[in-house]
Order: structure tokens, then sequence, then C-alpha cells
């Protein structure tokens, strides 16, 4: 079984320990990570933005991508030396993000794994970030969502509006024919 | 010539100036064009040369002020400020995001408000995005932070960006005046950015990045003195009836003159620094304007913009000057709504300041169709993040620029 992990900042140790926990036995690993290439753009266009200066455009470039590569490969290695075990792949690729990680993962891969992102204080249909989004929609693959730190508990669903009547229950009856399930 | 052509030929001219800023032919620079630009309507008498020597005089002492602010943020680069402050932020910020975007707000704001808004383009931006890698967090909520920090917190001070120094002479105030009349504003419009930031990049604060162990450099001492000291010789020289530039002035040279002597720079770097072709361009622009609003479009622009300091007539008045800054750039937009404004007293100037300089976020860079969609989208074989950039000023620009508008109206009642 071929599991790719995608590994994001903020969030790669938890889903490293997280994907430990559920990767079977005999999978072929890879770990990557993506570096996003639009950031040094939204940097420039504030330059281009300076009409007239001259002087702007002579300041030595941008470091970032050179920093940006750095920091990926001490992701990626220290992803590796976590996992333990032989024959990790180290995956590092530049570009737009949710692109590159549906495209890494387009031939041959079996299982996806990502940490949830977004903001975890607003649960509910857009608490994914967009990148991660795309991914879970896209992804020609299984992926398996983990969360980078302790999941929350079930009190983390809001309570029912006031007024709300909840549907008759516990549905234990089970349907015609279904053995009945043990009363606790 | 009749009037028409004498119209015509000098929107002509202007067009052409920024049509060739925007396309910078052969990668030439701005001036190159709007140097003959202007020299060309005078020669022609579309604009007489008793009226481009008023214009000049009255031009030239802003642009000896932008011109030291220019050294002043270039020599506290070298003295190390900046690079001090991204160990600083990385130091304060121990590996969580939404601190260090708290930091990244604060370093912006002030770099943009005391140094101009080009230091924080130029100077801060790569050292935020490096300081970010190392620690290990996303990039993107900090390098959009710089981008929109170096408009929106550009409202403070007359130094914080060009439109202001610009716009300072015809507001007839004060420099204390001036900061403590935009000082509301100057918040608030950070506060809204901070809050739409906190909200729109809530996916990328998360998690917990790298509590790097950097070895601090050396404090810049020296710099952040001279900087300090500049900025209290701004109010003083005020009040001493001197011209503020000449506090810029005296931080510049402080700056440059130990910098020169242990050879931490020569002579050429500062005259780099000094961007002289800026400068120029700057003086040629403001003639080409003159010209242009002498002929009809001034009594164009009188008749778009309301008089008075209501608070709809300030609101008004900072949406047509962002929309004006968001088709041809707020450099060109500040120069023509100016001599309307500045009739209409101070406040209406701040409030056309509101609009050109918070404005620019809407469009990616600051417009002139967006700067030619960004000279050919392609060229780099790259897609550009544009949509992101539009999404981002929808949200904010509009409550950005009613919100400061709203405290310039308070400030004006409050500090008259």
């Amino acid at each position: 079984m071929k599991v790719v992990i995608w590994l994001v900042e903020g969030t790669w140790q938890g889903c490293l320990a997280a994907a430990v926990r559920n990767l079977p036995p005999d999978s072929h690993v890879a770990l990557l990570h993506v570096t996003p290439s639009d950031i040094t753009e939204v940097a420039e266009a504030a330059t281009a933005g300076l009409l007239g200066r001259v002087f702007a455009r002579h300041v030595p470039g941008h470091h970032y991508e050179e920093a940006a590569d750095q920091a990926a490969s001490q992701i990626l290695v220290a992803g590796a030396a976590r996992l333990r075990r032989e024959g990790v792949e180290l995956l590092h690729r530049r570009g737009r993000v949710e692109r590159e990680v549906v495209s890494a993962v387009a031939q041959g891969v079996d299982l996806l794994v990502i940490a949830r992102d977004g903001d975890r204080s607003r649960l509910g249909p857009r608490s994914l970030g967009p990148a991660t989004r795309f991914v879970v929609d896209h992804a020609p693959c299984s992926v398996l969502l983990v969360w980078p730190e302790e999941p929350p508990g079930i009190e983390s669903i809001p309570p029912p509006p006031e007024g709300h009547r909840p549907p008759p229950g516990p549905h234990r009856e089970g349907l015609p024919g279904m053995p009945q399930p043990p009363l606790p | 010539m009749s009037a028409p052509i004498v119209e015509t030929l000098a929107v002509m001219f202007l067009v052409a100036t920024l049509g060739c800023a925007v396309l910078r032919p052969w990668g030439l620079p701005e001036v190159v064009v709007a140097l003959p630009a202007a020299a060309l309507l005078v020669l022609l008498g579309v604009l007489p040369l008793s009226q481009a020597g008023a214009e000049a005089g009255s031009l030239a002492p802003t642009i000896g002020f932008l011109a030291a602010i220019l050294v002043l943020a270039d020599l506290c680069d070298r003295h190390g400020l900046f690079e001090a402050a991204g160990a600083w932020m990385a130091t304060g910020a121990r590996g969580r995001p939404v601190v260090l975007l708290a930091l990244v707000f604060a370093a912006a704001s002030l770099v943009t408000a005391v140094l101009s808004l080009d230091a924080t383009v130029v100077l801060l931006t790569p050292v935020v995005l490096t300081t970010v890698a190392r620690l290990q967090l996303r990039a993107k909520p900090h390098a959009y932070a710089c981008t929109h920090l170096a408009n929106s917190a550009s409202l403070l001070l007359p130094v914080s960006n060009l439109t202001n120094l610009l716009a300072f002479r015809a507001s007839g105030l004060s420099f204390g005046r001036f900061g403590a009349t935009m000082a509301l504003p100057w918040l608030a419009a950070i506060g809204v950015e901070w809050l739409v930031f906190r909200r729109f990049f809530a996916a990328d604060l998360v998690g917990h990045g790298e509590t790097v162990a950097v070895t601090p450099p050396p404090a810049p001492v020296f710099a952040c003195v001279v900087v300090a000291l500049t900025l209290i010789g701004f109010f003083v020289t005020a009040v001493l009836h001197v011209d503020p530039a000449f506090a810029a002035l005296g931080g510049a040279v402080t700056l440059a003159v130990p910098t020169l002597v242990r050879r931490r720079a020569k002579i050429r770097d500062v005259a780099i620094a000094l961007d002289v072709p800026f400068l120029a361009f700057v003086l040629a622009l403001g003639l080409v304007v003159k010209a242009v609003s002498m002929h009809g479009l001034s009594s164009l622009v009188v008749r778009l913009v309301p008089s008075g300091e209501s608070l709809g007539s300030l609101l008004i008045v900072a949406v047509v000057a962002a929309g004006l800054a968001n088709v041809i750039n707020n450099l060109p937009a500040v120069l023509l709504l100016l001599p309307a404004t500045a009739a209409h007293g101070a406040g209406a100037v701040l409030a056309v300041l509101i609009g050109v300089n918070t404005g620019p976020n809407l469009t990616y860079v600051g417009s002139l169709a967006t700067l030619l969609w960004r000279r050919v989208l392609h060229q780099r074989g790259e897609e550009l993040p544009i949509s992101e950039f539009l999404r981002l000023g929808v949200v904010t620009v509009p409550l950005v620029l009613t919100t400061a508008t709203l405290a310039l109206w308070l400030s004006l009642r409050l500090v008259g």
C-alpha cells in the first residue's frame, strides 16, 4: 500500500503522529511538502505598484524561496526521522499548493494523509482551509483526514436551537427481521 | 492653440506618461518619458513657464523631504534595523502564528508610519518572509499583511506616504496636527485589517512553528536613536516654524556620516538610495498633471468632490479618491484631486488621503488596470494569486475606507 503524508507548516508534527497510529505495517510511505509559489509574487506585486521607483528595483532580491526551501527540507528530514522506518520517500514540490498535492497523488497512491487545518473555533461547513478543502474534493485516492492535535469532544456540536424537538428515540428497535440490539 | 486642442494635448501627455510607467518599454525607467513630456508641454505653451516654475517651486520642498526619507530608510537597513526587527519578531513569536502576525502588524505599521511605505515594501517585507520561513510557519498571512499595511497604515504622518507629503502642504496643517488628526483613522484602519486578517487567514494561522534559537544580531541602537530623534524633530521643527524636511535631512546625514566613514557604504550606495530618477519622475508627473488640471479637468474634479466636512461629504471624497487611485494609480490621483479639495479645507484633503492610501488594496498592485494585468500575466509562466488578492481587497477596502473616514470625522471634531 502506497501512502503519502502531506506535511504543512504548523501542523506537520501532529499529522505525522496521527498518521503513524493509522498506518498499515506493510505500507510504503512518502512524505510530501509543497512550497507555495505565490508568496514572492505577493511581495513583488507591491514593489511593482510603486511607480517610478528605480531604487526599489535594485534592492537585492527576496530570499524567501531560499529560506522556504531550507525549511521544507528540514520538515521532511525531521518527519522521516520521526517515522522510524526504512525507505521513506521525501517529496518536495513548489507551486500552487493544492494542485501540487493532488498531482503528487495522481498515480499509484492508495492513501493520502492530511491534517485538518482551518479555524477550529468555528466548526462547520467552512472549517477546512481552502487548500485542504480542494485536496479533499479532488484527490484521486482515499484521504485520511486527521486531527493534528487532540480531537474535540462530542460537545463541540452546538446545542439544538431553542424550541427544537428531537425526533423520538433512541432508535434501538431495529428493523423488522433484524436481531434486537442488547439493552444497556 | 484653441482650448479643446490644448486640453486634449495635456490629457494625451498624461496618458503617455502613465502608459509608459506601466509598460516601461525596453525596461526604461518611468522618468524617461515623464520628463520630456513635461518639457514638451512647457515648450508647446500648454503649461506656461511661469506656472511650471511655480509648480516646481511648490513641489521642490516635498521632493527634498522625500529624498531624505528614502536615504534614511536605506541607511537604517544598512545599520541592521530591519534584520534586527526580524530577529525580534522571531523571538517574540516563539512559534505562535497569531502572535507572529500581531508582531508583523506592529512592525509594518510602525515602519510605514515613520519610514514610509517604500521601506515596508522594499526593506521590511523580505525580512518578514525569511523570518516566517525560518520559524516554519505559513507565509501567506504575513506576506499579505506587509503589502496591505504598507497602504492602510500609511495614514499617520506626512512622511508615511508620498501622497501624504504632497497633500501635507496643501492641507495647511502642521506636522503635529496632521499626525494628531490622522492617529484615529490610522488605528481604525489597522484594527479593521487585523479583524479581517484573523478571519480571512484563519486556516493558515494554525498550529505551532519552530522556536528557533537564532543568535540575535547586534541591536542597532544608533539607528534606533537617530530615527526616534528624527521623529521628535518632525514635531519640534513644526513648532519652531522650520520645514520638517530638515529633521529628515538631519537624520539622514547623522546616519550617513558614520556609515561612510566606516566604509559600510559608498557614496554611490547613498546616491542609489536617493533615487534621483524617481525624484525627477515625481516632479515631471506633477507638472504634467498640473497642465491637465489647469485645462478643464480641475473643474470636473471640483464638481465631483463635495465641499464641507460632514460625514457624508468626507465619505464621498474618500470613495472618489479610492476609485481614482484604482483607475490611474494613487500618485496621479492625489495630484489631480489636491487643487480641488484643498479649497474645501484640511478635512477634505485628509479624506482624499484615506481614499488614495487605503484604496489601492482593492486591486492587485494598485491598478492602472492592475499594472496592465501584471504586465501580460503569463510572462513568468506562473499563475498569479490575483483572485485571492481581489477577494481580500473586496472584504477589507470598503470596511477600512468607511471606518477610517468615520474616525477622521470624529477626529476632526475632537482635534479640530
